[in-house]
């Protein structure tokens, strides 16, 4: 496979936007069609979700733009912050499982990013240190994953994504295997994280309510291979348990159930 | 009786019952252990067979106190043998499998070497080895050998079973190959590494043992297997009951500390070391 490097470029005059893709289509070796022609931009500092059935490729976007993988067709241009040289630096990604490092503590998982890119240790500890007390950690610097709840692993992925204050977090389904109480709790926590940090975050999952509850707007994608198949915004600026049991929000869901319906069938609407 | 206790063991919490089971699966093979030696101590009283024939445990044990000067001796010597036999196993083990870890050329053109090496007996090599090389070092050789293979397949195993997920996000960091390897692939391999460590051990002590009767009647070799093959020459029935036994005491020995290193290294994250309850 071709270095990401090559096709996932970065320009400064991306007036305004985090991330944008032209054209993007993805062929894995296995010869699946996974994803695309895609177009999708996606603003700094907002915060979109794309739907979508299983398979519709929406991880296969995400893991695009991160540049894990490379595109087979189109472009992935990701907007580089201030004063920074590493792409890697710019992305957090959390991942549907935690994906920690069993052999290690909390702190060492939070730590890693900054361990790999050599970051002075005195800089390393303050930050490791801040980013535990933001996801409610600090208690638990010191366990092994293996002595967290689900819940609580998802905190520790989530604080090393940010440890390098990245400019966009993609997350992909990141709490789809959770409960319902601990997924509402994580949303909360999620969408305060973003109203302090303004990060731009895209958020692949393949829930409705989760979709409307956290985004600016919802990409809803077709299956196989995945292609942009309605864009819903929701104009909602209060976010919390009202909102979710407003008639607003209901309305909202059912929009996105609808734009989401005829794919159900295996035929892309549009 | 026991229809009348049944019913009070059944009532007693998780944790005494399990400490109890326990007790009982340590207790049994002892037991057995001790009915087997009082049985053939007496077969062998009732029916007067001669020590040359079968020598009785209590006969057995004699010769292991009287001939002790001898015998560890000879102990001392076998297990040198195996420990350099199985440091040479680790160290080459881990070190081929980072090669073809890191060279997949390397890999493709060394690996069906090692398999040719692991599949032919080592009691046929060994005769070879013993032409060519001074015998303390055909020995080691023997026991390199056989207990690199486990080393050398089970590394490999680890360092190709990283978690995906765990890689991507190395490389979404830009981590080098060197910081890949120690951060990520060497302790994800650590538990596949230490288990075919354990089948080293043993496998080492059977390597040495092979090599010293092999070598017994070419030279001067005084290890324990060089002890029976000798003891059987002069019908020395006794002797060789007690260096086996030996020879069966040091295999337990290296299993168990390996086991515990594993255990100790292992315990606070890897499922093998965690208990049922956690």
């Amino acid at each position: 496979m071709a270095e990401p490097a090559a096709s996932s470029e970065s320009y400064s005059g991306m007036a305004g936007l985090a991330v944008s893709l032209r054209g993007v289509t993805k062929v894995y070796d296995n010869g699946v069609n996974a994803l695309g022609p895609l177009d999708l931009d996606v603003r700094k500092g907002e915060l979109v979700s794309l739907l979508g059935p299983s398979g519709c490729g929406k991880s296969t976007a995400l893991r695009l733009i991160a540049g894990l993988n490379a595109p087979t067709s189109g472009s992935v241009r990701v907007s580089r912050g201030v004063g920074q040289s590493r792409a890697g630096h710019s992305i957090g990604f959390v991942f549907q499982e935690p994906t920690l490092m069993p052999w290690t503590s909390v702190r060492e998982n939070v730590r890693l990013p900054l361990k790999l890119s050599h970051a002075p240790t005195a800089e390393a500890n303050a930050r490791v240190g801040d980013a535990l007390i933001q996801a409610g950690l600090a208690e638990f610097a010191e366990a092994y994953p293996r002595e967290l709840s689900g819940g609580m692993k998802m905190r520790v992925s989530l604080a090393r994504a940010l440890v390098t204050d990245p400019d966009i977090l993609l997350m992909d389904e990141p709490f789809a295997a959770l409960d319902e109480i601990t997924r509402f709790r994580l949303n909360n926590d999620l969408l305060s994280l973003w109203r302090n940090l303004r990060k731009t975050v895209i958020f692949v999952t393949h829930s409705v309510f989760e979709s409307v509850y956290l985004s600016q707007r919802v990409v809803v994608m077709t299956p196989r291979p995945g292609r942009l198949s309605a864009e819903i915004r929701i104009d909602a600026p209060e976010r919390g348990e009202e909102f979710r049991t407003s008639a607003e929000y209901a309305a909202y869901c059912r929009e996105v159930s609808h734009a989401l319906a005829p794919l159900q069938s295996g035929q892309p609407g549009s | 009786m026991t229809s009348l206790q049944t019913p009070p063991l059944s009532a007693e919490p998780a944790a005494p019952g399990s400490h109890a089971l326990r007790l009982v699966r340590v207790l049994l093979p002892i037991v057995v252990l001790a009915a087997g030696i009082a049985l053939w101590e007496l077969v062998v009283r009732l029916n007067n067979i001669p020590p040359y024939v079968l020598p009785a445990p209590v006969a057995v044990f004699r010769t292991l106190i009287a001939d002790w000067p001898v015998l560890s001796q000879s102990l001392a010597t076998t297990l040198v043998t195996t420990f350099e036999g199985f440091v040479a196993a680790a160290i080459g083990g881990v070190a081929l499998a980072l090669l073809f870890n890191q060279s997949k050329w390397l890999e493709y053109s060394l690996f069906p070497y090692a398999v040719i090496l692991q599949v032919t007996p080592v009691i046929a090599i060994a005769p070879l080895l013993l032409i060519y090389l001074p015998q303390q070092t055909a020995v080691v050789v023997c026991a390199w050998i056989v207990g690199f293979f486990p080393v050398l397949s089970n590394t490999t195993l680890g360092l190709n079973s990283v978690d995906r997920n765990l890689a991507g996000l190395f490389q979404l960091y830009g981590a080098s190959r060197m910081q890949t390897l120690r951060y990520l692939k060497l302790p994800s391999a650590l538990p596949f590494m230490l288990g075919g460590l354990r089948i080293a051990g043993g496998l080492s002590l059977i390597g040495a043992v092979v090599a010293e009767i092999a070598a017994g009647s070419a030279g001067a070799g005084s290890g324990l297997a060089y002890r029976i093959a000798e003891s059987g020459y002069r019908l020395n029935i006794p002797r060789m009951f007690a260096a086996l036994l030996l020879l069966s005491a040091a295999g337990i020995v290296i299993y168990g500390l390996l086991a515990l290193t594993s255990h100790l290294v292992l315990r606070r994250w890897h499922e093998s070391a965690l208990g049922k309850e956690n």
